[in-house]
């Protein structure tokens, strides 16, 4: 591609430019990932010295008591997570097979402009809503709650990775199970799904990264809870809820631990898109 | 980040095939599509219900305020008055300040990554930006809080102050929390989108455009102005677009710089609050029915407003890759 650039040497102003371009660019891509560099620097400095054993075993101290830990908000967010897959993952990703293998062109457009935009609602708006459908109606703060805001969030995430995944199968693979007669769900179930299963899960380790550092809809719903949550009808901790929380206190101690929340989160998280990194490499590797 | 960019799939679709050679209906096979179909069908419930919980959930409010909520600035818990129109007047401010940082800087990235950039360094830098992307609103915030703030404050803003300090946007005493630096924070949250969705659209752009253009003698950055960048005009705009959806829901991170003061001051030094912000902060103190169903019409205010932005975001990126997909193939 860089062949024909020789050829405008003789308008020294049009190469000026070009480098000129050249160099805002990329000195606006450095502007981009330098906040990325930023704050991986301030969570190590300021984070790593506050993680440690104590951190993932101890419940938290009260105001004035240096050291405790968020074993309790680690364990709860992890709970969050599950009851959430419990309703985003069977909904997101049989919705995605509907839109791949069954509905009709108008239909999944209009399915996926949907999903599409409901990604872009903001995810505040599901604490309201879950609080009026459930927090309302069952007079209290509690785990069910948190995780059905959080499933709500999950669900046209993984409608649209799932259906992606599944139109990448080849359609040879649907043609011979159904040439040796075998019942269409069948097929979809055990051939097509099995095959793209990689990408579905991919799709769903994504889901749970992006929800798991949601802070906004579990305000109202999870609440939060400085102690080990006995059931899921109370209110139950969180990790980003109780960074939020020890953040925005005026305390030394808790801004502490809230770098070290933070820390442990951004760590969970990264460690998850690595995951996704490999297996998604896997994937195209094998499709090759 | 996964966003809807995709050509024609029709040389793979495996509908056509599979309805050609579907056996004679049976239970199980009708049973799965009712099933899959019910499932599908649930994001349009999702709206629905949302739509009609913020609306039931507001009704009294609705009722009492009217279009009144919309356009008073008065906000007083006490005294039961509730006027939206500070939240609103802050989230425009801070997602306007947040467009004007993020959208050259992320078209500019965007245009690096795809057209100028060695190819050996596009893919890293598409993996830290989605790294960017992946880091939590909270976390972004506790960032905010501690660094990003007290610099802003001691470097930055003195030095608007003295050089534009004659404009009503940069006078008056600086807090550090502030509109400027809610905007700031909003920029950063939607570089990654902004980027990675322009991305796709300057990647849909067919290469005869390139070459045509290239053919003709131009430099790299001509090509890439006449010939992609206007190419992809409009699949940018949706790109912004969509980056302003973002930008008027973002809640944690602006909550925690923006100072949380529901005013309307020209000076974006002062402190300020958004949409998101208000419900974030004051949902779980609203002590009376009226208060509440305040909390729930701005709720109502902001989901209907992120609904129509994303809606004409979606359309306009629609369009253009649909469009430049058949262009290609012809």
């Amino acid at each position: 591609m860089t062949m024909l650039s020789g050829q405008a040497d003789n308008h020294p102003w049009r190469n000026i430019k070009n480098a000129l371009a050249s160099t805002a660019t990329f000195v606006s891509a450095l502007l981009v990932i330098a906040p990325l560099a930023l704050v991986f620097f301030h969570l190590l400095v300021n984070g790593a010295s506050s993680v440690n054993w104590a951190f993932f075993t101890h419940l938290p101290k009260p105001v004035g008591e240096a050291g405790g830990g968020m074993v309790n908000a680690i364990v709860g967010s992890l709970e969050l997570l599950a009851l959430a897959s419990i309703i985003g993952i069977p909904i997101g990703v049989l919705g995605g097979v509907y839109l791949a293998e069954y509905g009709t062109a108008r239909v999944n457009w209009m399915l996926r402009f949907v999903a599409d935009v409901l990604n872009g609602v903001p995810s505040i708006t599901w604490g309201v809503v879950v609080y009026g459908l459930v927090v309302l109606r069952f007079k209290g703060f509690s785990a069910y709650a948190g995780g059905l805001a959080l499933g709500l969030i999950m669900i046209p995430l993984i409608l649209r990775t799932t259906e992606e995944v599944i139109l990448l199968v080849p359609n040879g693979y649907r043609e011979a199970a159904l040439a040796l007669g075998v019942a269409r769900w069948k097929t979809i179930v055990h051939i097509v799904m099995k095959t793209a299963s990689k990408g579905i899960i991919t799709g769903i380790l994504l889901a749970l990264a992006r929800i798991g550092g949601e802070t906004a809809p579990l305000l109202f719903t999870a609440f939060g809870n400085h102690f080990w949550n006995h059931s899921l009808s109370q209110p139950i901790a969180a990790l980003p809820l109780q960074i939020f929380t020890y953040a925005i206190s005026p305390y030394d101690d808790w801004h502490r631990q809230a770098w070290a929340g933070a820390l442990v989160l951004v760590t969970g998280i990264f460690c998850v898109n690595v995951i996704v990194r490999i297996l998604t490499r896997q994937r195209t590797a094998s499709v090759v | 980040m996964e966003v809807a960019l995709r050509p024609g799939v029709a040389p793979n679709d495996p509908r056509s095939v599979a309805r050609a050679m579907a056996p004679p209906s049976r239970f199980g096979d009708k049973a799965f599509e009712w099933l899959t179909m019910a499932m599908a069908l649930a994001v349009v419930l999702l709206v629905i219900l949302t739509g009609w919980q913020l609306w039931r959930g507001s009704s009294l409010a609705i009722q009492k305020f009217g279009f009144h909520f919309l356009a008073t600035s008065t906000w007083d818990p006490v005294a039961e008055q509730f006027g939206a129109l500070p939240f609103i007047y802050g989230t425009l401010v801070s997602s306007l300040i947040a467009l004007l940082i993020a959208v050259p800087l992320s078209i500019a990235t965007a245009v690096y990554l795809t057209e100028l950039a060695p190819l050996w360094l596009r893919q890293p830098l598409v993996s830290l930006i989605e790294m960017l992307a992946a880091i939590p609103s909270v976390i972004l915030g506790l960032w905010g809080i501690f660094v990003m703030v007290p610099w802003l404050r001691d470097y930055p803003f003195p030095l608007l102050k003295r050089l534009f300090g004659w404009t009503p946007f940069f006078c008056g005493p600086i807090y550090g929390t502030s509109m400027l630096a809610g905007g700031i924070i909003i920029a950063i949250m939607i570089l990654p989108i902004i980027t990675s969705v322009s991305r796709e659209i300057l990647r849909s752009v067919p290469d005869l455009q390139r070459e045509a253009a290239y053919a003709l003698g131009a430099t790299r950055w001509e090509v890439t102005r006449i010939a992609v960048l206007s190419y992809a005009r409009k699949g940018l705009f949706g790109a912004v677009i969509l980056g302003l959806g973002r930008a008027l829901g973002e809640t944690m991170a602006v909550t925690m710089v923006i100072g949380n003061t529901p005013q309307i001051a020209a000076s974006l030094f002062k402190p300020g609050y958004t949409l998101a912000s208000v419900i974030a902060n004051e949902f779980t103190e609203a002590t009376t029915d009226i208060y509440l169903e305040a909390l729930f019409e701005i709720g109502l205010v902001l989901f209907g407003v992120t609904i129509l932005v994303n809606l004409i975001a979606q359309l306009l990126l629609k369009t253009m890759t649909t469009t430049s997909a058949t262009r290609a193939v012809q």
